[in-house]
C-alpha cells in the first residue's frame, strides 16, 4: 500500500478553502499544539508523512516524540495506543487502511471497547484511531473494503465518517474531548475533495441533512455522499425532489434525523459502500421500520456494494459498487 | 564450485526477463494499461531466481505484494500474468486480482497476498498438510523485512519450528518497509538471529548475489526435505525503485541508492560471466532478444484478450461444482 502523494502544501491554505486531506493535517496540527498529551503514532506517519500525506510536516514541527513512526505491528502499536492512554496521554493512532485493522480488531474490540464497561467503570479509554476505508482506485480484495459497519456493531465504541472537509477539520477535536474511543473513517476517495473547512469544532453525533428535499430521502455516509449527492442532482432534472441525509456519526446512529427525514418524504433509499447483508443499511432500514413503518409510502432501498470481495479490473470494481445510476434507480422504484 | 555454462545463462536468463518485464510494466503503467498499486522488485532479481530456482515443481510458494519476480521464476506464464495485470479473463487470476494477486495453484503458486505478514500462517498450513500427509514437499515462504515486526512472524516460526515443519521462510530485507528503515523498525536489526531464537537454522545471505542465493536456497530447501524442520534464509538486497508507483521515495538518501545500484544482481552476474568466457556480445544479445519477444508477445496478447464479463461479477465468491 502506499501513498497517494500531495504536492506543495501550504499550511496557511488550510484555514477557508481546502482539501479533506489538508483539513485533517489542520486538524491533526491543531490538536498538537493545543495539547501537549496529545501525539500521532501509526506506520510511515512520520518520515514518510503518511501514506495518504496526511501527517506531511508533522514530523518536522512537532519532532519523533510526538510524530512517531511505528513498525509494521498494528496489534502493538495499537494496543499500546490504548494502554497511553489509560496512562494519561491522549492518542491519535492512524492505521493505514481499514483492511489492516484487523490486525488490531482484537486489541480495539476486547480492549479499547470493553475496558470502561468490565472494570465498573473505573477506566476509560480517550483514543482516537483514524484509518482509511474504501474503494474506487483498482487495490483489488486486500485493500478496498468498507468495514466500518463492523465496528458501528461494537457497544463502547464511536465511530465517525467525515464526509465533507468541514468534518475533516472539525471532528477530531471533539473526539480527543470524548472519554471514550473514537474511531475516524477517511474515504480514500474523498482526500483529494475541495471544500470550506469552517475551523470551528463539529459534533460528534449529529447527522446532517446535505440537501434539502420532499419525495425521497438518500440516507448515506462517508465516500458515498458525493455519489448520494450526484444522484439528487440528477433525480432533480427529472422532476424528484430527494434529500440527503448524511450521517456523520455510525454509532451512535442519529435516529431522530433520519426519521424526521423519512416523515418528511415517507421514502427512503440507504447508500452505503459496504456489502448489504448485515450492513449499515440494514440497520437504518430496520430502524426506520420500526419507528416510522406507517410514514412510509415505499418498501425501503438499499444500495450497497455487491457481495463480493472487491475486485481488480476497472470494470469489475465499478459494477461491484453503489454507483449515481443505482441510486437514482432506487429512488425511481420508490416514488414509482 | 562454478555450476555449469548452461546453468549459469540460466540463471542471468531468468533475471533479465524479470528486469526487463518489469521495465516494461512501469512504461505500461504510466500508459494507464495497469493500474492499481504496484510494486517491482527490480534490484531484488537474484533473490526471486535463487530461491524459486532451488524448488521443485512439487514444492509450493506463498509470496507477497512484491511477487511478480517470484511469479515469472516459478514459471507462471508471463501472458497469464500481464494478462492479469490488465484486468483480463486470460489473466491468472482471472482479472479479480492484479498485479498484487497472482495465483497458480497448478504450480503450487498461492498468491500474492497484499496483508503484511498475511502469507506466513497459510505458507505454514501448507507445509503441515504436505507433512501430514507424507509428501516430501517444501513450502517457500517469501516476505519482506517488514513481516518480521507482525505478530504473525513469530506465532509462525515457533509454531513451524515446534512442529518441525517443511517451510523454508525466505526473508527479502531490502532494508525498508515503504518508508521506514530497518534501524528505526527493528531493536535488533540481524533478522537470521531472531530467527535463530525460535529454533531452526537461519543465516544471512548476500541476496545481490545470484549464485550466493541459488546456494543457500539449495542448502536449506535440501535440509527442510531431509526432515530436519523448518529454516531462515535472510536475503540481504535492495529495491531500486520507489516502494510502489505512488510513493514519491522522499526517505532515502540518493547516494545510498546509487551505491547498490553499483552491485546491480544482473550487471554483476553478466560480468561475471562474461570474464569467466561462458558469455560473449552475442550471447548476451541473444538474451535480450528472446527475452524482449517473449515480453512482446504478451503484452499483444494482454492487449487483445478479452475481459471477463460483468456477469461473471459474483463468480468464485464460493466454490464451483466442478
Ligand atoms: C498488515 C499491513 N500493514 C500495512 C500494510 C501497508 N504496507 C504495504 S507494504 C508495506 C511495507 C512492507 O515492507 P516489507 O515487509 O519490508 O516488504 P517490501 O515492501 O520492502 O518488499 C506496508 C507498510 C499492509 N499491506 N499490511
Ligand atoms: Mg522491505
Amino acid at each position: 500500500m502506499s501513498a497517494a502523494t500531495d504536492p506543495a502544501v501550504d499550511p496557511a491554505a488550510a484555514t477557508a478553502r481546502s482539501t479533506y486531506r489538508e483539513a485533517l493535517r489542520e486538524a491533526l496540527r491543531e490538536a498538537l499544539r493545543a495539547d501537549e498529551r496529545v501525539f500521532l503514532m501509526g506506520e510511515d506517519v512520520g518520515r514518510y508523512g503518511g501514506c495518504f500525506a496526511v501527517s506531511l510536516g508533522l514530523l518536522e514541527e512537532f519532532g519523533p516524540e510526538r510524530v512517531r513512526d511505528t513498525p509494521l505491528s498494528e496489534s502493538a502499536f495499537v494496543g499500546a495506543g490504548i494502554g497511553a492512554a489509560l496512562g494519561g496521554l491522549r492518542p491519535i493512532v492512524e492505521i493505514m487502511t481499514v483492511n489492516f485493522s484487523l490486525l488490531a480488531l482484537d486489541q480495539i474490540l476486547n480492549n479499547a471497547a470493553t475496558l470502561s464497561h468490565m472494570s465498573g467503570g473505573q477506566l476509560a479509554v480517550p483514543l482516537v484511531i483514524r484509518m482509511t476505508t474504501g474503494a474506487g482506485r483498482q487495490l483489488a480484495a486486500q485493500h478496498s473494503h468498507s468495514l466500518e459497519g463492523w465496528y458501528a456493531h461494537i457497544p463502547g465504541l464511536r465511530v465517525v465518517a467525515p464526509a465533507t472537509v468541514a468534518d475533516a477539520r472539525g471532528m477530531l477535536a471533539p473526539a480527543l474531548a470524548s472519554p471514550d474511543p473514537v474511531l475516524v473513517f477517511e474515504h480514500a476517495g474523498l482526500y483529494a475533495t475541495e471544500g470550506d473547512a469552517g475551523g470551528a469544532a463539529v459534533g460528534l453525533d449529529g447527522a446532517a441533512v446535505r440537501r434539502a428535499g420532499t419525495d425521497v430521502s438518500l440516507v448515506t455516509y462517508g465516500g458515498m455522499l458525493p455519489t448520494a449527492l450526484a444522484a439528487a442532482e440528477h433525480l432533480a432534472g427529472e422532476g424528484t425532489s430527494a434529500e440527503v441525509v448524511d450521517l456523520r456519526s455510525l454509532r451512535p446512529l442519529d435516529e431522530d434525523t433520519v426519521l424526521a427525514s423519512v416523515r418528511r418524504t415517507h421514502r427512503l433509499v440507504v447508500v452505503d459502500e459496504g456489502w448489504r447483508s448485515g450492513s449499515l443499511a440494514a440497520e437504518v432500514a430496520a430502524r426506520v421500520a420500526e419507528h416510522a413503518f406507517y410514514d412510509l409510502d415505499a418498501p425501503p432501498e438499499r444500495v450497497c456494494s455487491a457481495e463480493v470481495p472487491v475486485p481488480y479490473a476497472v470494470h469489475l470494481e465499478r459494477a461491484a459498487l453503489p454507483a449515481v445510476d443505482d441510486v437514482v434507480a432506487a429512488a425511481r422504484r420508490t416514488v414509482g | 564450485m562454478t555450476a555449469p555454462v548452461d546453468v549459469r545463462r540460466t540463471l542471468l536468463h531468468e533475471m533479465v526477463r524479470i528486469r526487463r518485464f518489469e521495465e516494461r510494466c512501469v512504461e505500461l503503467y504510466s500508459t494507464e494499461r495497469i493500474r492499481g498499486f504496484m510494486h517491482l522488485c527490480i534490484g531484488e532479481e537474484a533473490v526471486a531466481v535463487g530461491v524459486l530456482g532451488a524448488l521443485a515443481p512439487e514444492d509450493a510458494v506463498v509470496s507477497t505484494y512484491r511477487e511478480h519476480g517470484h511469479a515469472l521464476a516459478r514459471g507462471v506464464p508471463m501472458t497469464s500474468i500481464l494478462a492479469e495485470m490488465f484486468g483480463r479473463a486470460s489473466g491468472c487470476s482471472r482479472g479479480r486480482g492484479g498485479s498484487m494477486h497472482l495465483f497458480d495453484a497448478a504450480r503450487r503458486f498461492y498468491g500474492g497476498n497484499a496483508i503484511v505478514g498475511g502469507g506466513l500462517p497459510v505458507a505454514t498450513g501448507l507445509a503441515l498438510a504436505d507433512a501430514l500427509a507424507g509428501r516430501s514437499a517444501v513450502t517457500a515462504c517469501l516476505f519482506g523485512d517488514g513481516a518480521v515486526a507482525e505478530g504473525e512472524f513469530h506465532e509462525c516460526l515457533n509454531l513451524a519450528a515446534l512442529w518441525r515443519l517443511p517451510v523454508v521462510f525466505c526473508c527479502e530485507n531490502n532494508r525498508y518497509a515503504m518508508g521506514t528503515a530497518l534501524e528505526r523498525e527493528h531493536a535488533q536489526t540481524d533478522l537470521a538471529l531472531r530467527a535463530a531464537a525460535y529454533g531452526m537454522p537461519a543465516w544471512p545471505v548476500d541476496g545481490m548475489d545470484v549464485q550466493a542465493v541459488a546456494a543457500a536456497a539449495e542448502r536449506a530447501v535440501t535440509g527442510v526435505r531431509a526432515g530436519s524442520g523448518p529454516c531462515f534464509l535472510e536475503l540481504r538486497t535492495y529495491r531500486f525503485r520507489a516502494h510502489s508507483m505512488y510513493d514519491p521515495d522522499r526517505y532515502r538518501d540518493r547516494a545510498e541508492v546509487a551505491r547498490w545500484k553499483d552491485r546491480d544482481p544482473v550487471d554483476r552476474w553478466r560480468d561475471l560471466l562474461v570474464a569467466d568466457g561462458d558469455l560473449d556480445e552475442d550471447g548476451w544479445a541473444r538474451i535480450v532478444a528472446d527475452v524482449d519477444e517473449e515480453i512482446e508477445q504478451a503484452v499483444a496478447a494482454a492487449e487483445a484478450a478479452p475481459v471477463e464479463p460483468v456477469e461473471e461479477l459474483t463468480r468464485f465468491v464460493y466454490a464451483e461444482p466442478s
